[in-house]
């Protein structure tokens, strides 16, 4: 009962804060349009930050192939949405609009991230068995050649793009899916099926030596990874109305890696920092825009040598505070 | 067949340029265990200083010995460069994790694209000729001049290199280095030295293969490093990643088969052939053709 | 039977030969010493039992089952644990967290249950937790548990690596020389242990060492390996006196 009363908090919560930052709650109250969009995409990246952490951070096998997942999401969602969105409009008539337009994309996230998860399983079942610095090249190597099949499905508008997609997703949805991503990854962690994970991080063999089912623990981490970054491309393409095969190159699934770096990894409250600060500094610098990535990139080498593990480390946000502000609770962030 | 032996002599010449800048990754791959992913900027940053060097000769008519200038010219630019990258971004994370080496090899990466886009401006550049051209028929196959260039200086090269790696003190010391640098180390070869030296001779490689590039296909932009970066690392593996000629064989192996693709299939899918080997190879034989398995101790 | 059971296994690594036609036999509950000079091969065999290496010739059942071809994992969850020489904790999790990771093959854990949280998991981790607690403290390691791996003493992660091995569950345990880098006291306080957890949960012990004193004082049997060949099994007292022993340790070859 408590859990229901706050899930249901959590989603009046997002409602208000949503009506008030559109301008649809109380008139006249609200932010400017381009704010409102920082933050959305603020939001999608949280979750591709948190999701891609559960592969690199926690379970310690490096993968630069994020973009590829997200890619798959948001083409399968967006064409759900456009193909069948008016006959599952149709059978939900007796919904109020708001209702229809969120079971619909409902509908899209489930197929893109189905369909992500599967692409998922597929890469990770024959690649896992790789390590270090192959499985980055060959999960890049996967992510490309997700996107050079996508630039050659015409279905999909191929090098045109996809167009006309409904805005579905808004800021309520978007931070509902991060704090569900966040919610799904922190429990999944501090579970025994967690503890496999960053037994394997911390040494492979003896984890296997102790009886976990390394290849086991770490396609199932792939696969939910995945499922989450195809939710996080779903929510992108029906935020945006427009997606491209550009938008899911090799460079997107490095800026996801720099967000995880920067924040920690292996640390959730870490690659929700790393996310919101690269955003942050990305549209923070836009007027620079030419030379922001010079100094990203010249950043991110600082970093590794100065303090490689990131920001936070493995640790979560709350575990810097002093131990009586943490109200007792001892576990970090997130938890349920 | 005529077309399709064109096409293997089309593919050759892409595959030296593959093999030259694949050199560079098998060789810092063999003393630091690195994917550097930043040599395909390097490689970049080669055909820039090409490009620029031969501008500064223009007025002089095309001829072999401003092409020459040009070539060394930019080598010796681009050792340089490679030099400062180990010392000033790897070298302090050397013993750090694996994992923060390669996070620090693609910060330099990206470094360098963005670098090079606010330095020579993000729009294609278009490499003046340098040498005086001409085309040669075989029967229905058709060399031009600068594939003809590629292929020797690609293989004029790689024998310098065969013969400073096998036969020199420096070379030998390589060897030592890439099969044990602690070991190396005790043995008292300066292995700061070693590897400095390595990234110098793979960086004038891959600036070579960038000049090469420049003359043939005469556009150059900043972020030209990338695919040819990546594909030369997929050429790299296929050989045997840390295994010299299985960096060259990998080269043109890589070489003709998107050749192959692109004047058979579909040139849609150049880029993805390249992964498609990639994946085969490390799912089929991870050590390449010409590498050995390595187990970890347990 | 006996519970584990090697008959003529090889492992070759290229020319070299690890180990040569190696048969031997542990019983259920008995205490199997393995010794031999560096390099004799010691290290191998156990990478052979757990499925590191395949065997190049050669059969390795366990209580009548082939273990050929299992993978590690399989092969722990069978019930054959080890620790590490070179020791392999997981370092940056805490002391009960090491224990907890073992647990995991015995427990039915569903990502799902631990997405949801519902209440079997929330049990299940709750008497993990217990016993991993209740492991520790045999093992004196219950003060630590919330101390990273990494940070404990030398002895400790010892010990702590042998209590991770008792959480699979094992019916048999391989140690690979759990006494090195012990002082005198704590490897009488070692030999008391293994004697301990012999008796109370009856597994058999299949022990590399260096330290004669700890070998000849616990294990009933004892195997000596010389460049991968046996060339000698029975009991401590007359392995003292057997004379390719003493060569094989002292020199000659």
């Amino acid at each position: 009962m408590k859990r229901l009363a706050i899930a249901a908090g959590v989603v009046a919560g997002l409602w208000v804060v949503n009506g008030l930052l559109s301008g649809t709650l109380v008139p006249g109250v609200s932010i400017s349009p381009y704010f409102l969009q920082v933050l959305c995409l603020a939001g999608i990246n949280i979750i591709l930050a948190v999701s891609l952490n559960l592969i690199n951070g926690f379970t310690g096998q490096f993968s630069i192939g994020h973009a590829g997942f997200m890619a798959i999401g948001a083409y399968a969602s967006a064409y759900v949405t456009l193909t069948f969105g008016d006959r599952i409009r149709g059978v939900l008539t007796f919904l109020p609009e708001a209702g229809r337009s969120g079971a619909l994309l409902l509908v899209g996230l489930a197929v893109g991230a189905l369909l992500a998860a599967f692409a998922g399983f597929l890469v990770g079942v024959p690649s896992l068995r790789l390590r270090g610095d192959y499985l980055a090249i060959v999960t890049l190597g996967f992510g490309e050649i997700i996107r050079v099949f996508i630039l050659n499905i015409d279905a999909v508008g191929g090098a045109r793009g996809l167009s006309g997609i409904s805005k579905l997703a808004n800021f309520f949805w978007i931070y509902l899916f991060a704090a569900a991503t966040i919610l799904v990854v922190s429990r999944l962690v501090r579970s025994s099926f967690g503890r496999t994970l960053i037994a394997i991080r911390e040494d492979e063999i003896a984890a296997e030596a102790m009886g976990v089912d390394t290849t086991k623990s770490k396609v199932i981490s792939f696969v939910v990874s995945s499922a989450l970054a195809g939710v996080a491309g779903g929510l992108f393409a029906h935020y945006l109305m427009y997606i491209h095969t550009n938008s899911f190159t090799f460079i997107k699934s490095i800026e996801i890696i720099i967000m995880i770096v920067i924040g920690g990894l292996g640390s959730i409250t870490g690659s929700v920092l790393g996310a919101v600060l690269y955003i942050g500094l990305t549209e923070g610098l836009r007027e620079f825009a030419q030379y922001r990535m010079v100094l990203f990139s010249f950043l991110l080498v600082v970093l590794m040598i100065v303090r490689p593990q990131g920001l936070l480390g493995h640790r979560e946000f709350l575990q810097f505070l002093p131990r009586r502000w943490r109200l007792g609770a001892d576990a970090p962030a997130g938890g349920g | 067949m005529s077309t399709f032996l064109q096409q293997i002599v089309n593919g050759i010449s892409l595959g030296s340029i593959y093999a030259l800048i694949a050199l560079g990754y098998t060789m810092v791959y063999g003393v630091l265990r690195l994917i550097n992913f930043a040599h395909g900027d390097v490689y970049m940053l080669g055909a820039y200083t090409g490009y620029y060097l031969s501008r500064r000769l223009r007025g002089d008519e095309p001829s072999v010995v401003s092409a020459l200038i040009v070539m060394l010219g930019s080598m010796l630019v681009c050792a340089i460069i490679g030099v400062l990258i180990e010392r000033f971004a790897y070298r302090p994370v050397r013993r750090a994790s694996r994992l923060t080496l390669l996070i620090t090899a693609i910060g330099v990466s990206l470094f360098i694209e963005n670098g090079a886009q606010l330095v020579f401006g993000p729009d294609p550049k278009f490499f003046p000729s340098l040498a005086p051209r001409a085309d040669f028929r075989l029967g229905h196959v058709r060399i031009t001049s600068e594939q003809l260039t590629v292929i020797l200086v690609s293989v004029l090269l790689m024998l310098a290199l065969r013969f400073f790696i096998l036969r020199t003190r420096t070379g030998k010391a390589m060897r030592a280095v890439s099969f044990n640098l602690d070991a190396a180390k005790l043995m008292g070869i300066s292995t700061d030295r070693i590897i400095a030296i390595t990234f110098a001779l793979g960086s004038a490689l891959a600036a070579a293969a960038g000049v090469l590039i420049g003359m043939q296909i005469p556009k150059i932009d900043p972020l030209m490093g990338i695919m040819y970066g990546l594909k030369a690392f997929v050429a790299a593996v296929l050989g045997g990643i840390g295994n010299i000629p299985g960096a060259v064989l990998g080269g043109l192996l890589i070489g003709v088969s998107e050749v192959m693709v692109v004047g058979y299939l579909s040139s849609t899918y150049r880029d993805a052939i390249a992964f498609g080997i990639l994946i085969l190879v490390l799912l089929l034989r991870p050590q390449g053709i010409l590498g050995r398995v390595q187990k970890e101790k347990v | 039977m006996a519970l584990l059971s090697l008959s003529k296994v090889t492992m070759r690594f290229g020319g070299l030969v690890a180990v040569n036609d190696l048969s031997l036999k542990v019983e259920p509950g008995q205490l199997y010493g393995l010794i031999g000079p560096n390099g004799a091969g010691k290290t191998t065999v156990f990478n052979v039992i757990t499925g590191v290496y395949k065997p190049t010739a050669g059969q390795i059942s366990l209580d009548g089952e082939s273990l050929g071809g299992k993978r590690t994992g399989r092969i722990t969850r069978h019930g054959v644990a080890r620790t590490f020489q070179n020791i392999r904790l997981f370092a940056d999790m805490t002391v009960v967290e090491n224990v907890q990771v073992a647990f995991h093959c015995r427990q039915a854990a569903h990502v799902g249950a631990a997405v949801f949280r519902t209440k079997t998991h929330e049990e299940e981790e709750a008497r993990v937790d217990r016993e991993s607690r209740a492991l520790l403290k045999i093992f004196h390691l219950d003060h630590l548990a919330e101390e990273k791996a990494r940070n404990l003493p030398y002895g400790s992660q010892r010990r702590l690596e042998i209590a991770r091995a008792m959480a699979t569950s094992p019916r048999l345990l391989l140690l690979d020389e759990p006494a090195a880098g012990m002082n005198p006291q704590e490897s009488n306080e070692l030999m008391d242990l293994i004697r301990w957890i012999r008796d109370k949960f009856g597994m058999a012990v299949l022990l590399v060492e260096h330290n004669m004193k700890v070998v000849m004082g616990i294990c009933e049997t004892v195997h000596v390996l010389d460049y991968g060949s046996t060339i000698a099994i029975g009991p401590p007292a007359e392995i003292q006196r057997n004379p390719k022993v003493i060569e094989a340790y002292l020199g000659g070859a």
